[in-house]
Parts: C-alpha cells; structure tokens; sequence
C-alpha cells in the first residue's frame, strides 16, 4: 500500500508539473467554441452546388470530397478564415493592450513595418497615407489603418508613438502595433510576409498592404513599393459601400 | 480530491504512461556554437545557443494522440486559417490515422500552425531555421559535415528516394548528437521559416515568383556547391503556414536551461 501510495504521490507530482508548465503554453490557441458543422462538396462541382454531411467521394468524378467553409457573416461570428482567431494581445502605440478582434467591424488596411528602416518603410508608410486620403471623409470612420512593428524590441510604444507623428498618422484610425516576437512571426506568416534581422537595426522584408473586411478575412493584398494602388482602393471602397 | 480533479488526474496519469515508452519525450542535446549559414548576413558566422532537440519525427500516433486531447485540431474542425484542405488528408478520419499509415511513421500533412501548437502544448517549440540547419550539419561521426563529399551525396541520394515519409522514424542514421531522420525521412517545419528571402539584402520588394529559385539566390549562398542545402531553402521559401505537403513533418526543440528549471519546481 505504501508503495502505491508512493508511486500516487509521484504521479500527482508529475501531473501537478504538467499542469503548470500546462498552464504557461497556449494549448488553446486557435480553440473555436463553435460546434460548426462540416459539410462537404466535390471539389470539381460535378453536382453544381450539392454538399453532403460526410466526408467520401463524388458519385461523379470518384474525387476526394473537401470541406466546404462556412462563411457567417453574423454580428459577432467570425469566419474560419478570419484573422480574429489569432488570440495574440498586441500593444497599441498609446500603451494600449489589445487583441485583433477589437478591430472587427472596420475594413482593416494592414502593413508590417519597423521604425528604424531608412529605405522602405517609409516608402510603405507614405503608401498607406496615400490610400487613407482617397478613402472618402464620410467612410474614413469606417476604415482603420494598422502598421504591426516586425522588430518588437526596438519599437517600443513610444518609438511607434513618434512614427505615428513623424509620418502624420495623428488620427485614431491609425493603429501601430507592437506584440512578442512570437506572435510577430505568427502574424507575418498569416499575412505571408517574409522578414528577416540582416543586422542589429536592420530587417528585410516583403512589402506588402494587406486589407481585411469586416470580418478579418483577407480580402487583397498590394505587393510592391510604391505601386498603382488603384486596386486596393476601389476593393477598401467597395467594402465600406 | 474534488471530482473533477479526480478525472484530470486519471486522465493525466493514464497520458503520462501512455507516452512514457512512445518517443515523444526523448531529446538529445545537440552543444551550441557558431556556423556558416547558406545564406549567411555577408557570411557570417551565426552563433547557436545550446538547445534539446527531438531524438525522432514527431509520429502518426504522437498527433493522433494530440488531436485527442486537443479536438480543434482535428481535420474536420482546424479552422481554414490555419490549414489549407490538404490538412491530414491521408488520415482515415479525424481521430484515426487507418490501416495504411504507420503508427511510427512520421506525421505529415500538417500545416505550421499546427506544428508549432503541438510543441507549445508539450512545453516546447519549433526550432529555427538556424538550429534545424546546425544541428543537421552533422554525420554519424562529425558535428560539421559539410565538407564531406559523402554527406552531401547521402542527403542528394535521399531527396532522389520516392516516398520516404511512408518510413518509420529511426530508419535513417543517428547523427552525431544522437538524433535520427534529420535526413533521409521528411522535410521538417521550422518556427522562422518565413525568415527565409532571396538575399541578405533584399529591401527592395522580394517578388513572390522567384522565391530562391533564381539565380540572384546562388549568388548570396555561401556555399554554392551545398545543393541539399539549397532545396532546404528552396523549399521554405516557397511554403506558406497553413500549407500542408505530404512530405512535411516537423520535430520540437527546447532550451537547455529549461529542464533544470522544471526539475527544481
């Protein structure tokens, strides 16, 4: 008996030690509450728009039967693809903490940046001005612009502070955003942006502007520095219409 | 000892057992110091901190019994966002990997989130580019052999072999630090992989057509006749998180210094 409840002891121990280091990782990353339902479809549409409850094979083409996303467009709900699902708390450059999903509800026009670049940053910042000045004054409410720091240790809130004011970026729209390094890279490798450290106080990285709708999903993506921005005006336009 | 308790701790026990003999838990310390990357700042040396690294693949019974504990990874219920449709497509069904794939083979067909989910959940993490390349640098006898003409042309043989990913874990040879399948069995995901660009100095806008495929790329390489090396690269620059590829695993690391951490709680 004793040795049982030795080994007991041990066991607790052991269980004790993995709820705590438990309790420090983020197993609930990406946890959806939902119970959606999945329904599937033929990926070559042999049946038009005919889904089944089962995963199996199309009666047509013998092809592998995929999932289909159930796109909720609901107050609240957020869809699979929608960018809101990353739980990562990120700091505002007002010293705010917030989470993604506080931006739900606006066209979001996203860019990753650092302060300390010389060359394209910059560049990448006066585009976004550029895209927040055509957006009409009576829909400017309507869209947030968000420039997410990929060299959290440098850009502290007050750096991302004095980059806001420096490039002009004065009005609650503008939202700089600094989080971990961690979450940093999860956010690039959402958004498809490739950056790395070449030095101390320099990064390479994709240029890229992204928008989301009002539900965070992805809805264009500019590529390239001071490019015709001409489409990612009209798709900001026709979101906020 | 309240009933809930009571289950977590059955629950818990029965996990701990359950994996004690699978490999889940076995690491090998691989001793940090400085390499030369392929694409290395101006080729610079990249100094690497000492760190533990799965001695195996994580395998097909390993994530089936993650996606038990953790159902929103399932392949019915991983939202989009984080997986493309290929998600654990060769499994029978969400919690059953079927009769075809081998238990000890290693888990493929996983997307980065996924990956880098079930590290964090076991108190670990993905390594990086850097510490995947230098601890895979090493043969069976030397931590560095990249100047062996054999360990290149054993890494060559092994990307001309078909199906690979259908093997067991531990089917190709123990390196120098102890650790198995670095090559020879699948590719592996790493936590920076999107650090990857065409050159050290590329601020001007990276074309996404021409992702190290290119020849500007041999140009900033530090070794140019590293050819496996290259198709590592190649490869996670073409990768984007939520893909998954049939002959894409991955392994977990953790820093030194942590266990002894853990062990003094």
């Amino acid at each position: 008996m004793k040795i049982l409840v030795d080994k007991m002891k041990n066991t607790l121990k052991i269980v004790l030690l993995f709820l705590l280091v438990g309790s420090f990782t983020s197993c609930n990353f990406g946890k959806n509450d939902k119970t959606a339902s999945v329904i599937y479809e033929c990926p070559m549409h042999c049946e038009g728009e005919k889904t089944y409850d089962q995963p199996g094979s199309c009666p047509v083409c013998k092809m592998d039967l995929v999932p289909v996303s159930i796109k909720e467009k609901k107050d609240g709900a957020i869809s699979d693809l929608s960018i809101y699902n990353l739980p990562s708390i990120w700091t505002t450059q007002n010293n705010e903490e917030i989470e993604l999903k506080e931006l739900q509800g606006d066209v979001v026009v996203m860019v990753m940046i650092y302060t300390s670049c010389q060359t394209a940053c910059p560049r990448l910042a006066a585009d976004m001005r550029n895209i927040e000045k055509q957006i009409p004054a009576d829909k400017k409410d309507k869209v947030t612009l968000v420039l997410v720091s990929i060299d959290p240790e440098t850009d502290t809130p007050e750096r991302l502070a004095a980059f806001a004011k420096e490039n002009k970026m004065d009005s609650k729209k503008w939202v700089l955003l600094r989080g971990s390094e961690e979450n940093t890279l999860e956010f690039a490798a959402v958004l498809a942006v490739n950056y790395k450290r070449i030095s101390p106080l320099d990064f390479s990285h994709s240029n890229i502007i992204s928008v989301f709708d009002q539900g965070g999903e992805l809805a264009h993506q500019q590529e390239g520095l001071g490019v015709n921005n001409k489409e990612t005006i009209s798709k900001i336009l026709e979101l906020v219409n | 000892m309240g009933p809930s308790l009571k289950i977590a701790f059955i629950f818990l026990c029965s996990f701990i057992v359950g994996t004690a003999s699978a490999q889940r838990n076995e690491m090998a310390v691989v001793k940090g110091g400085t390499y030369i990357p392929l694409y290395g700042v101006d080729s610079t040396a990249v100094t690497v901190k000492s760190f533990k690294m799965d001695v195996y693949p994580v395998t097909n019974s390993d994530y089936l019994r993650f996606v038990e504990e953790h159902p929103q990874w399932q392949r019915s219920k991983i939202i989009r966002l984080f997986s493309d449709g290929n998600y654990l497509v060769n499994w029978e069904g969400d919690t059953s990997f079927g009769d075809v794939l081998q238990p000890n083979a290693p888990i493929t067909n996983i997307s980065w989130f996924a990956a880098k989910n079930y590290c964090e959940c076991l108190g670990k993490r993905l390594p990086t580019v850097d510490e995947w390349e230098y601890a895979a640098m090493a043969d069976q006898t030397m931590a560095d052999a990249r100047t062996k003409e054999s360990y290149n042309q054993q890494i060559l043989d092994w990307y001309e072999a078909p199906k690979t990913f259908k093997n067991k874990i531990g089917s190709t040879f123990k390196n120098y630090w102890g650790i198995y399948d670095l090559h020879g069995l699948v590719w592996e995901w790493t936590i920076d992989f999107n650090s990857v660009l065409i050159s050290g100095e590329s601020r001007k806008d990276v074309d996404k057509d021409s992702n190290l495929f290119c020849g500007s790329a041999a140009v900033g390489a530090s070794d140019l006749m590293n050819y496996a090396a290259f198709m590592r690269y190649a490869l996670r620059g073409s990768l984007k998180a939520s893909y998954s590829m049939r002959n894409l695993g991955f392994r977990c690391v953790e820093p030194l210094n942590k266990m002894n951490e853990n062990s003094s709680r």
